[in-house]
């Protein structure tokens, strides 16, 4: 979720280099390869199920059961074939990985827990707010970084987002001290959940005046928050950051969505088919950016 | 202030930071000199952008001059400087940049040459070809853009989307441009089917 992605299919979340034999897979091939004795096969065949959205009861099924995978452990103790099969059921849409993806949040393994709480933030089901609220424990003091390790000792962007997904009111307190993390990216979700949770345009232009940031990676990172929120005061400084065009059509197409979805809601019998003169000044906008 | 084009062009070369680069881009830039010419087109290949951006308005500015030099060194290396010097023909619109447009959007490996290309193609100043030329090159660009119109990605779509509306000025081949439309109204993406009315609506407005 954290690692825009300007073209849709440079796959950012493929394994890298795939496995002897492990293509071409078709359906099938991909639900019994879950039990493979081959382990890269395994694992292959979870993320292959998520990135073609394989949404058949016999897949979903199979990869509830790899969210309990003992046999593949990195030197660290870490569990890929489970952070695959996290991350394949954020996409598939079926809740029925809910209850797994919860005891994911308690997974020794940090990846299995970020990739859980994606996914949890995806599924749209509102009963994994307080174990994502756990996640949040101790507050700002406690979300420190582990020593030799490149991340924090919870997802914290990760669950952040989620409880902002999920539109978790009564995580709001809770998530308000994260503006003040040391750590800008956790700012970012916090003022993203915020805006979510609050529609305060406070939060929005928080993420606004982030694009100024000198860091291009961030300022990637907020343009895909913005887009995700929808923040449409944003357009134009979307529309000049200093950043590739890809990511800014990416942006604005969020804002575009968020335009055409609120006016769907409040159709005019009258007028079906007119576009709000917001979505055209986002559209003019976009065209600039071929 | 009467630097001249040798001092001009040497800035650029000698330019020690981001902000001086597109400084100095922007004095160039400002001289509308057809000697600077290969130096704004350098400049895209700089990993610049607001430097690379500034060349590419030089560049249009300048106009048919450009063209040929634009041609010439489009760079098959770096897909960054090619979507800028495709953004320079598309700006431009000279239709000498037909073929290369058409092969950009279809082949090319990089989304953002192929998005520029595509809202190239519906742009180009037709009426400067001759009357021979003229069907032909307006029918190839149809075809072009009909064809990326179904492309998986999808702001290849709205690009191509973007380009028919342009080219629908052209009357003889609004028909097939407005069925194409029609079709791509049931696109699955929400931006797309949103840019498809706005085209459908321009359409309506300029009978």
């Amino acid at each position: 979720m954290r690692s825009p992605n300007p073209d849709r299919y440079s796959e950012s979340d493929s394994p890298s280099g795939n496995p002897p034999g492990s293509e071409p897979l078709t359906v099938e091939q991909a639900i019994a390869n879950l039990r493979h004795e081959d382990l890269s096969l395994r694992y292959y065949a979870a993320w292959w199920l998520g990135k073609f959205r394989v949404r058949e009861s016999a897949a979903v099924e199979a990869l509830i059961t790899a969210l309990e995978d003992e046999s593949d452990r990195t030197e660290l103790g870490g569990y890929p074939l489970r952070r695959n099969a996290a991350r394949a059921l954020g996409k598939l849409s079926d809740r029925r990985a809910v209850p797994g993806l919860i005891r994911c949040l308690r997974c020794s393994d940090f990846y299995v827990r970020e990739a859980a709480a994606q996914s949890l933030g995806m599924l749209g089901d509102r009963t994994c707010i307080p174990e994502l609220m756990q996640l949040l424990e101790g507050g700002v003091v406690a979300a420190l970084p582990v020593p030799g390790r490149p991340h924090l000792t919870q997802p914290y962007e990760a669950a952040l987002e989620a409880l902002g997904a999920l539109q978790a009111a009564e995580a709001t307190a809770q998530i308000q001290p994260f503006l003040e993390h040391p750590v800008a990216r956790v700012q970012y979700a916090a003022a993203r959940a915020m805006y979510q949770l609050t529609e305060d345009s406070v939060y929005g232009e928080r993420l606004v005046q982030a694009l100024e940031g000198s860091d291009l990676q961030l300022r990637r990172i907020v343009l895909s928050d913005l887009g995700a929120i929808g923040y449409l005061p944003a357009a134009e400084a979307i529309a000049s950051a200093a950043t590739e065009n890809s990511f800014k059509l990416i942006a604005l197409k969020g804002l575009l969505e968020h335009v055409q979805a609120r006016a769907i809601a409040s159709l005019h019998p009258d007028e079906p088919n007119s576009l709000s003169a917001d979505a055209i000044r986002v559209m003019t906008l976009m065209d600039a950016l071929l | 202030m009467t630097d001249s084009p040798q001092e001009l062009i040497r800035a650029i070369e000698q330019a020690d930071s981001p902000g001086r680069l597109v400084a100095s881009v922007r004095a160039l830039t400002a001289a509308r000199l057809e000697v600077g010419i290969p130096t704004l087109i350098a400049v895209l290949g700089y990993n610049n952008p607001g430097a690379a951006v500034a060349a590419v308005e030089g560049l249009i500015q300048l106009g048919e001059i450009a063209v040929q030099p634009l041609l010439e060194k489009l760079d098959a290396y770096d897909y960054g400087a090619r979507a800028y010097a495709i953004r320079a023909l598309a700006g431009i619109a000279d239709p000498r940049a037909l073929d290369i447009l058409v092969e950009a959007a279809v082949t090319d490996f990089a989304p953002s040459v192929r998005r520029a290309a595509a809202k190239g193609l519906g742009n180009l100043r037709w009426n400067t070809l001759n009357a021979q030329q003229i069907q032909s090159a307006i029918a190839r660009a149809l075809e072009t853009l009909l064809l990326i119109s179904q492309d998986q990605d999808w702001a290849i779509r709205y690009a191509a989307v973007v380009g028919l509306q342009a080219l629908s000025t052209q009357l003889e081949v609004r028909p097939s441009i407005q069925k194409r439309l029609a079709e791509m109204a049931l696109d699955n993406d929400p931006a797309v089917r949103a840019r498809v009315q706005l085209a459908h609506q321009s359409l309506v407005m300029s009978p």
